[in-house]
């Protein structure tokens, strides 16, 4: 017997009204009651705008033109109001800071139950056992700008769930989180799923950490068209993912560079599942020998020393407490940590966006030693340059060619010079056939790219990048680190702070672990995230490679993560 | 009557008194004359009064406004926080030909807006403020005119120059329709 | 969080009020005040507004800043009345009691002094009220607050919005006045101030076009939830009024009937005793 059919795609197809092209061709898809399903594709296959659809924005407040049907609940969503649908699917957006609009925790939980004129008693009740389900009963009356990341993301769950809705839609829940806080904002989900019986569709190309917790299908998307719709060990049991431009777990790619063939009998869905064979783990062991270990380059010399720094802020925070570290020249340095670890703080204080209590900051640049504290802002600028997390902080012209000259045209450059360089940086960063466009046009990342175009204009020797490939797909976060990855081969340094364990373990030299304004861990990606102690305090994840170096009996794990690393990229590139 | 606003409309007062705000109490260019500083924000009030209407235009600068004096410490000074509503009221009007979401920000509708602005400008400051300051504190005449026409000239310089590099910014980033082709 | 609003949390009977009467209270003191130049009744009401400050147990240099902020405008608006029209005070009491002739047209009369002391009155009998009200209310409460008064929950919604976002858009502010510092804009005074102009235009435009952009996410996120979809809606920081708030809001109605009673009883606002 089937399970009651919530949702209901028939040949449909969408156009947004500024697009010459459709986005979304003929989808035709069927969620059913208490299924959990992840919707997976690179950025621009429309995954986005099928959540859109779900939860009503498109039509209500996107414009376009829709072909086919979408049922929910045996009704059309165009003859639905919005409010109506809001009832039945819950939303959590990808952008915490904009769906939190309470001022507080507690009334941002209780929004939805505000609007359906809850009285106060039950009101506050409810809003209590909210909280309590997603655990934030502690910070009821704390403002958003004191809730990390991942507290954040458990009120915008709460604020759905007082709604009792019939489906959870989760749009890249994964983005702005930690790995660690990543990891519990998956085992959240499934629990939710698990107690209320409701359906939940998670939105996200990452596809790995999704598979922590069992989903039961997968829809794989690519220009529009939905091209796989399976359950986990089938599809990765198909080279589609890799056709799609979607990144699979790096063991299923690890068992494959090995020879072993990838069949939904071994459960190749988790880590914790994949069943192998003898002669399969053989196998594996086999290509672990037979690989080489890539060469690492050493530093010569430090282009930054760090000595003694220390900083607290107003509020009391000790985000450095006695850093010293150098930098050296030519590496791709990694830093990493929970949200308020003090890393974005240590890049502030080399910046000079904040001033050290104490400790120094040596440069040594093309100008010779100098000490940091004697350069303002500005004159560091002219040695070490910054990108935003978010490129719409930085970008303030409205056409991509001016945005990216605005740097030289304020040093003064001729206009000559200016087309020359600004025309070199948008080839390298493959923006150059946009060139004419108007910034706002631009994806996210195109976006991302732009600003790092904007800096690159201005020749430094130290870049320093605020999560350079967050939401990234893979195709962009390849792209993106590999453009990188030539830069820092050319001779820039580049310190990035990011989330992103696969930067760490496939692009960083070296990576400098923070933790309550301490660096506790120095070391190359591969060495941190197979050392479970400093994996727990600096809230990461440790790598499934070296799960399934243990798996398959390797008696040095780190060494087979490094090779893997190594090769892949090899590969890849 | 309030049953019309739509929740865009809602949220952008709301956003736009924040961003009112924030430009009142940090962002200010010194100016050549010492001690007086060229206030930024009708620049913002105009291009949202031009984008959101008049209504939004009258709420954005009197929450606006009205939060600003709340947490500077000078008391509200009430006649100043009306004429702030009233010039987002009135640019609103008189901007209400310019279709900024369409995309069109050209010589016509730049000489519109700034037209608006400034007779928004006169209103709120040569009219409005120093009647209620006669009204309200019996203030000398000859001073709060004096002020209100220095506040409206100067008023009318830096909205000219911020709002309508807002306008032009806004309406460029809207990309027109099948406008959006690759080139090689 | 920037406490940009000063709130002070403490147990007094000031804070026990709700927002909404409060709110009621600092607005009909403030119209009271404005429509009178009563002299004695001025400093009455200064009087009341100090006992209210005694009782809020807010400590004077709590809100020293704000104090400071006050004195100087007050200070400032004096002495420009004063420059620009030393006779004010005798147009207004149509009498002449000169004590001092400090220079030209600059004397000193004792009308001029009794309308100066108005004009102090008006702002010591309102600013520790005002002052009281950001300090002794949660800004949380602001906007049901304002609901309850009759201002429509949608427009209610737009104060909390604002409240919401102003510590955000500051520090929002910060980074990109810091990043375009960096890419070499600058605003110091050694630059003209065309070039000024410039220069904020690279942080405002990144500023003010984020919020445009966040106008959008926000309203679908609040229309996702529910909002706008009844004529009327509940606060989970609504507290339901009792005595205290009936009486304070009746002591503003009482001011104000003082002030307009003065007015019709004397035939003018102005308590003249010359």
């Amino acid at each position: 017997m089937e399970e009651e059919i919530l949702v209901e795609f028939n040949h449909f197809g969408f156009k947004y009204n500024a697009q010459a092209e459709p986005t979304l061709y003929d989808i035709s898809l069927k969620i059913r009651k208490g299924e959990k399903i992840l919707i997976a594709g690179p950025s621009g296959c429309g995954k986005s705008t099928i959540g859109s659809c779900l939860n009503g924005l498109i039509p209500f407040s996107f414009k376009g033109e829709t072909t086919g049907s979408l049922k929910i609940k045996g009704k059309e969503t165009g003859d639905m109001s919005i409010f109506e649908l809001s009832k039945i699917v819950g939303t959590v957006l990808q952008d915490s800071d904009a769906q939190f609009v309470g001022m507080t925790a507690a009334e941002d939980i209780a929004f939805a139950l505000e609007n359906d004129c809850i009285e106060t008693p039950e009101l506050h009740e409810r809003t209590e056992r909210v909280a309590k389900t997603v655990g934030v009963s502690e910070r009821l009356t704390h403002a958003p700008g004191e809730l990390s990341g991942g507290q954040k993301q458990r009120v915008s769950i709460g604020g759905i769930m007082v709604d009792n809705v019939e489906l959870y839609l989760f749009d890249e829940p994964l983005a702005n989180l930690d790995p660690a806080t990543g990891k519990q904002a998956i085992e959240l989900i499934d629990e939710i799923k698990n107690e209320t019986g409701a359906a939940v569709v998670i939105i996200e190309h990452r596809l790995e950490d999704v598979l922590w917790r069992d989903v039961d299908r997968i829809i794989l998307m690519q220009e529009g068209r939905i091209i796989a719709d399976l359950d986990p060990d089938t599809l990765l049991s198909t080279d589609l993912l890799r056709q799609a431009g979607v990144r699979e777990p790096l063991y299923v790619t690890a068992l494959k560079y090995a020879g072993v063939g990838i069949r939904p009998e071994i459960m190749p869905h988790s880590i914790n599942s994949l069943a192998l064979a003898p002669e399969e783990t053989e196998k594996v062991r086999e290509w672990f020998e037979h690989t080489p270990e890539a060469e690492q380059k050493k530093a010569e010399w430090p282009i930054l020393s760090v000595r003694g720094l220390e900083f607290e802020y107003p509020n009391g925070v000790k985000a450095a407490d006695n850093i010293n570290t150098d930098i050296g020249k030519g590496t791709l340095i990694a830093i990493a940590g929970r949200n308020g670890a003090g890393k974005s703080t240590f890049a502030k204080l080399i910046c000079g966006f904040e001033t050290p209590q104490s400790g120094t900051i040596t440069l040594f640049g093309k100008a010779g030693k100098s000490d940091l504290a004697k350069l303002s802002i500005k004159e560091r600028a002219d040695h070490i340059g910054y990108v935003m997390q978010n490129p719409n902080q930085m970008i303030s012209q409205t056409m991509i060619f001016d945005e990216v000259a605005m740097g030289l045209r304020s040093r003064k450059a001729s206009e000559d010079e200016i087309q020359v360089k600004v025309e070199k940086a948008l080839k390298i960063c493959g923006l150059y056939p946009f060139r004419n466009w108007p910034v706002s046009a631009l994806s996210f990342g195109q976006k991302k790219r732009v600003t790092i175009a904007s800096i690159l204009v201005l020749d430094p020797e130290v870049l320093i990048l605020d999560e350079p490939t967050a939401g990234q797909d893979f195709r962009h976060y390849t792209e993106i680190m590999e453009f990188l990855k030539q830069l820092n081969a050319d001779g820039l340094t580049i310190i990035m702070i990011t989330h992103d364990m696969h930067l760490m373990l496939e692009y960083a030299t070296r990576s400098i672990v923070y933790c309550d304004g301490k660096i506790v861990g120095d070391d190359t990606g591969a060495n941190i995230l197979t050392d479970p102690e400093l994996v727990e305090k600096a809230s990461l994840k440790e790598t499934s490679l070296f799960r399934l170096a243990l798996m398959c009996g390797i008696e040095t794990p780190r060494a087979f993560v490094q090779r893997f690393i190594d090769f892949d990229r090899a590969v890849r590139s | 009557m309030k049953k019309g606003f739509s929740v865009r409309t809602i949220v952008a007062i709301g956003i736009g008194a924040a961003l009112f705000f924030v430009l009142a109490r940090f962002v200010s260019v010194p100016s050549p004359v010492p001690n007086t500083n060229i206030c930024t924000q009708y620049g913002l009030l105009a291009f949202m009064a031009a984008v959101f209407g008049p209504l939004a235009g009258l709420l954005i600068g009197f929450i606006g406004h009205w939060l600003t004096d709340l947490s500077a410490g000078w008391g509200v000074w009430w006649s100043w926080v009306i004429a702030s509503g009233v010039f987002g009221l009135l640019t609103g009007i008189a901007a209400k030909k310019i279709d900024l979401d369409d995309g069109e920000f050209g010589k016509k509708e730049l000489i519109r807006f700034n037209v608006a602005q400034a007779i928004a400008h006169i209103v709120s400051w040569i009219v409005v403020a120093p009647v209620l300051d006669i009204l309200i504190y019996a203030e000398p005449v000859n001073k709060v005119f004096l002020q209100g026409t220095v506040a409206a000239a100067v008023n009318i310089v830096t909205t000219a120059i911020i709002g309508s590099l807002l306008c032009f910014a806004y309406a460029k980033a809207k990309p027109k329709k099948d406008s959006l082709k690759k080139e090689q | 969080m920037i406490n940009v609003f000063n709130y002070i949390d403490k147990d007094s009977p000031v804070h026990a009020l709700t927002g909404a009467s409060k709110c009621a209270c600092m607005i009909l003191w403030s119209v009271a005040a404005m429509m009178t130049f009563c002299t004695p009744y001025l400093i009455l009401l200064t009087a009341f507004a100090l006992l209210a400050f005694k009782l809020s147990k807010i400590k004077l240099k709590e809100v020293r800043v704000l104090l400071l902020f006050t004195l100087v405008f007050l200070f400032l608006n004096n002495v420009l009345i004063y420059l620009f029209s030393p006779e004010h005070g005798v147009e207004l009491y149509s009498s002449r009691h000169e004590i001092l002739h400090i220079a030209g047209r600059y004397n000193l009369t004792l009308e001029q002094g009794l309308y100066h002391l108005n004009v102090i009155l008006k702002y010591t009998s309102t600013v520790p009220v005002i002052i009281l009200f950001v300090a002794t209310t949660n800004p949380s409460e602001f906007a049901a607050s304002l609901n309850k008064l009759g201002v429509s929950y949608k427009v209610s919604y737009s104060v909390a919005l604002a409240l919401r976002y102003i510590p955000d858009t500051i520090s929002e502010y910060h980074d990109i006045s810091l990043a375009q510092q960096a890419r070499g804009i600058e605003m110091s005074k050694k630059e003209s101030l065309g070039k000024r102009l410039r220069a904020m235009s690279a942080i405002l435009i990144p500023l003010i076009m984020s919020g445009m952009e966040r106008i959008d996410t926000v309203a679908n996120a609040m229309e996702l939830r529910g909002f706008g979809k009844n004529r009327k809606r509940t606060w989970y920081m609504s507290r339901p009024f009792r005595a205290g708030d009936i009486a304070v809001i009746v002591l503003g109605i009482i001011m104000v009937a003082v002030s307009l009673a003065y007015t019709a009883y004397n035939g003018s606002r102005y308590w003249n005793p010359f």
